[in-house]
C-alpha cells in the first residue's frame, strides 16, 4: 500500500481526511493546447525538416518528416504563420511530448 | 527388445525427459531464487497428487540446426492433481528447456490441458515462466499464443483460471494471464511487459529497469495486472490454495459450504464506526467484523485501495464482498477502482458467488486526468455490472451515500436484492456542504455573514437530509439496522436469496462498456 501518512482531499461534497495513494500524487495539471507548439506525438526520428526559422508557411504545408513505428509520418503545418523555432535537427531522436516546430 | 529391456528403456527415457533442462540450467534457475517447474507443481498441490501427461511430445521444428535439438517434453509440465482434495488442471512452463520458450507443441500441450479442464469443468492454473515466442519456430509459436488465448476466452466464466508469473512473461505472452481471471505475482521474480526495457530504450530513450518496467509490485500496485502480491513462491502457492478453497470447480456449481464459525470477538462492529462522517476508518475492520472467523481473503489489496474486494464466508457460505475504504482517497470511485469493482462482481457472478457491498461513498474524484482518461466509460462499467448480476445482491450502507456513487454501488435501484442502513447512513443527492452551496447560494450571498449562515444551511440540510429516513420513505432501503444486527440480517438475506432466479432478455449478449 502506499504512504499511509494522512492529508486531505477535497471531493465536491466537502474536505476529507485520508491517505493519499502514489498514483494521485502523480498527476499532472491540466494544460491548455497551444497550436503554435508542434509536438511529437510518438517518439521516433527526424528524418528530414523541410523548412527553417523566419520561413512563411501555409496550414497544411509539411514542415517535417518524422520517421515513428516504421512510418514516416508527415508534420504539417496546423496554421498559416512564420516559423519561429526548430527545436530539433534531422537525424536526431525525440520522445513524445518533445517540442519540434514553433510557429507565430 | 526383451521385457526387462523394455522396462529398463521406458525409466531410462522418463529421467532424461524429467531432468528438463539438465543440472546446469537446473542450477541457474535456482541461484536466481526460483523453483523448477516440477517443483512447483509438487508444492502447489496437494502431496504426491500430480499427475504428468504428455511427457514424451517432441517439437516439429527443423529450421536453424533444430532437428536435432531435443527439447525436453518441449519446455512445458502438462498435467492434473488435486488441492485440498478437489482437481484441478495444471501446467507449469520450464525455463530451464530452451528458455521456457514456447512452440507449436508446448502449446499443444497447454491448449490439451485447457481443453480438459473446460471439459471436466475443473479450475486451470498457469504457471508462467517463458522467455516468449521460440523463434524458430516462427508463425508457428505465434499461432500457439493464439491458439491459448482462443481458450482461455472459451474458459472465461465457465472454470476459474489461475495464472501464476514465477519469471518472465513477455511481449505476447502477457495476454493469457491478462484474459484469465486472477494474476499471482511474486516480488523481484515476476516480470511482465508487452515491450521490454531494450525496446524502451531504442524507441523512446527511457532508461527504465525490468523491476520498474513491469516487475511483481508495479503489476499489483499500479498498473493492476496482477491480483496477488507474495514475497516467495511458497507463500504464493498458499494464497493460490486458499482462493481455490473459496471457489466452486466451475460456473454449474456453487461453492462449497463449509463449517460455520463466530467472527473473532476482537472486533467490536459497534465501536468501528467513527461518529464523524469524515473521519478515516479501515473498511476491511467492518468486513472482519462481519465474517466467519474474521477471514478476509483480499484481491488486489495494493491497486485502487480506494476501493476493497475480496472473498469471506458468512454461516460458511462464500460471498464477494465490495467496499469503499475511506482510508484512502475518502474512498471515491475513481477510473481503476471501477475497473477493479466491475472486474470483480463479472468473477462473482459467473461462479455463483453472492455479493455483499459495503457503501461508504462520498463521490467520483474529480480532476482533468479523471475525465481524460474517461472515468465516464470505466465508470460505467460498475452500473453495468451490478445491473447484470443475478446472484443474490446484499447492500449495507455504513455511512456516505452521495450522488452517482450512491447509485452505482449496488443501490436498489440496480437490483440490489436487500439493501440495509445503519443509522449512521447519510443518503443524499450530494455531501451537505456542496448541496447547501447550491441550494441556499443566494441566502448565502445576501447575508450579512456569509460564512456564519453557510455553516447554518450546511447544518440544516445535514439534519433534515443527511441520514438513512429520507431513502427508507420511499422504500429505497428495506431496513435500518443497528451494526450488531448486520451480521444476522446478511445472513439471513443469503438464506432467502439462494435459491433466486432473476430472467434477463433474451440476447446473444449485452454490450458492457469494456
Amino acid at each position: 500500500m502506499s504512504e499511509q501518512q494522512f492529508s486531505e482531499i477535497a471531493l465536491e461534497g466537502g474536505t476529507y481526511e485520508t491517505c493519499v495513494t502514489k498514483k494521485f500524487m502523480q498527476r499532472k495539471p491540466y494544460e491548455k493546447h497551444d497550436p503554435r507548439i508542434i509536438k511529437a506525438l510518438i517518439p521516433g526520428v527526424v528524418a528530414e525538416i523541410g523548412t527553417q526559422a523566419g520561413n512563411a508557411v501555409k496550414k497544411g504545408d509539411t514542415l517535417m518528416i518524422l520517421e515513428a513505428m516504421k512510418m514516416l509520418n508527415r508534420i504539417k503545418a496546423p496554421q498559416d504563420g512564420t516559423i519561429k523555432a526548430i527545436n530539433v535537427a534531422a537525424g536526431e531522436k525525440v520522445t513524445k511530448g518533445q517540442v519540434l516546430i514553433e510557429i507565430e | 527388445m526383451s521385457f526387462m529391456q523394455r522396462i529398463i528403456d521406458f525409466f531410462s527415457r522418463k529421467s532424461t525427459v524429467t531432468k528438463g533442462g539438465g543440472d546446469k540450467a537446473i542450477s541457474k534457475q535456482k541461484a536466481g531464487g526460483k523453483m523448477t517447474a516440477r517443483e512447483r507443481i509438487a508444492a502447489l498441490l496437494d502431496e504426491g497428487s500430480f499427475h504428468e501427461y504428455d511427457l514424451f511430445v517432441e517439437h516439429k521444428c527443423q529450421d536453424f540446426g533444430m532437428g536435432d535439438k531435443e527439447l525436453a517434453a518441449d519446455g512445458v509440465v502438462t498435467g492434473s492433481g488435486t488441492i485440498a482434495g478437489r482437481p484441478v488442471c495444471i501446467y507449469a512452463q520450464d525455463f530451464t528447456v530452451a528458455g521456457g520458450s514456447l512452440g507449436l507443441m508446448h502449446a499443444r500441450k497447454i491448449t490439451k490441458v485447457m481443453d480438459h479442464a473446460i471439459k471436466m469443468g475443473v479450475p486451470i492454473i498457469g504457471i508462467n515462466d517463458s522467455g516468449g515466442a521460440r523463434i524458430q519456430e516462427g508463425v508457428n509459436s505465434l499461432a500457439g499464443y493464439g491458439e491459448i488465448f482462443y481458450r482461455n476466452t472459451l474458459a472465461s466464466g465457465v472454470v476459474p483460471q489461475i495464472s501464476v508469473i514465477l519469471g518472465p512473461c513477455a511481449g505476447g505472452a502477457v495476454y493469457s494471464p491478462a484474459l484469465t481471471d486472477f494474476v499471482f505475482v511474486v516480488d523481484q521474480i515476476s516480470k511482465m511487459f508487452i515491450t521490454g526495457p531494450e525496446v524502451v530504450k531504442t524507441v523512446l530513450g527511457e532508461e527504465i529497469s525490468m523491476e520498474d518496467l513491469g516487475g511483481a509490485r508495479v503489476q499489483a500496485e499500479t498498473a493492476g495486472n496482477a491480483h496477488f502480491f507474495s514475497n516467495s513462491e511458497l507463500e504464493c502457492f498458499e494464497q493460490i490454495r486458499t482462493l481455490v478453497g473459496y471457489l466452486p470447480d466451475n460456473s454449474r456449481n456453487k461453492p462449497a459450504i463449509i463449517e460455520q464459525k463466530k467472527p473473532k470477538a476482537s472486533y467490536k462492529i459497534e465501536e468501528l464506526i467513527p461518529k464523524d462522517s469524515k473521519i478515516p476508518f479501515d473498511v476491511r475492520d467492518i468486513v472482519r467484523a462481519l465474517v466467519d472467523d474474521s477471514e478476509f481473503f483480499e484481491v488486489q489489496e495494493l491497486f485502487a485501495p480506494n476501493a476493497i474486494i475480496g472473498f469471506g464466508r458468512i454461516n460458511g457460505e462464500t460471498i464477494g464482498i465490495i467496499g469503499n475504504q475511506a482510508l484512502f482517497l475518502a474512498g471515491v470511485l475513481d477510473i481503476d477502482a471501477s475497473d477493479k469493482i466491475a472486474r470483480f462482481i463479472r468473477f462473482c457472478d459467473a461462479f455463483n458467488i453472492p455479493l455483499l457491498t459495503l457503501m461508504d461513498i462520498p463521490g467520483y474524484l474529480p480532476g482533468s486526468d479523471q475525465e481524460h482518461n474517461g472515468v465516464i466509460r470505466h465508470g460505467a462499467k460498475v452500473l453495468y455490472a451490478y445491473s447484470e448480476a443475478s446472484v443474490p445482491k446484499i447492500t449495507v450502507i455504513l455511512r456516505k451515500a452521495y450522488g452517482g456513487g450512491y447509485i452505482a454501488m449496488c443501490s436498489h435501484h440496480l437490483r440490489a436484492d436487500f439493501v440495509f442502513a445503519w443509522p449512521t447512513a447519510e443518503i443524499a443527492v450530494m455531501g451537505p456542504e456542496g448541496a447547501a452551496n447550491i441550494i441556499f447560494r443566494s441566502e448565502i450571498m445576501a447575508a450579512e455573514n456569509p460564512e456564519e449562515m453557510r455553516k447554518q444551511k450546511v447544518k440544516e440540510y445535514t439534519d433534515k437530509f443527511a441520514n438513512p429516513y429520507v431513502a427508507a420513505s420511499s422504500g429505497y432501503v428495506d431496513a435500518v439496522i443497528t451494526p450488531e444486527e448486520t451480521r444476522a440480517a446478511v445472513a439471513h438475506a443469503l438464506q432467502l436469496t439462494r435459491n433466486k432466479q432473476e430472467a434477463r432478455p433474451d440476447r446473444k449478449h449485452g454490450v458492457p462498456p469494456f
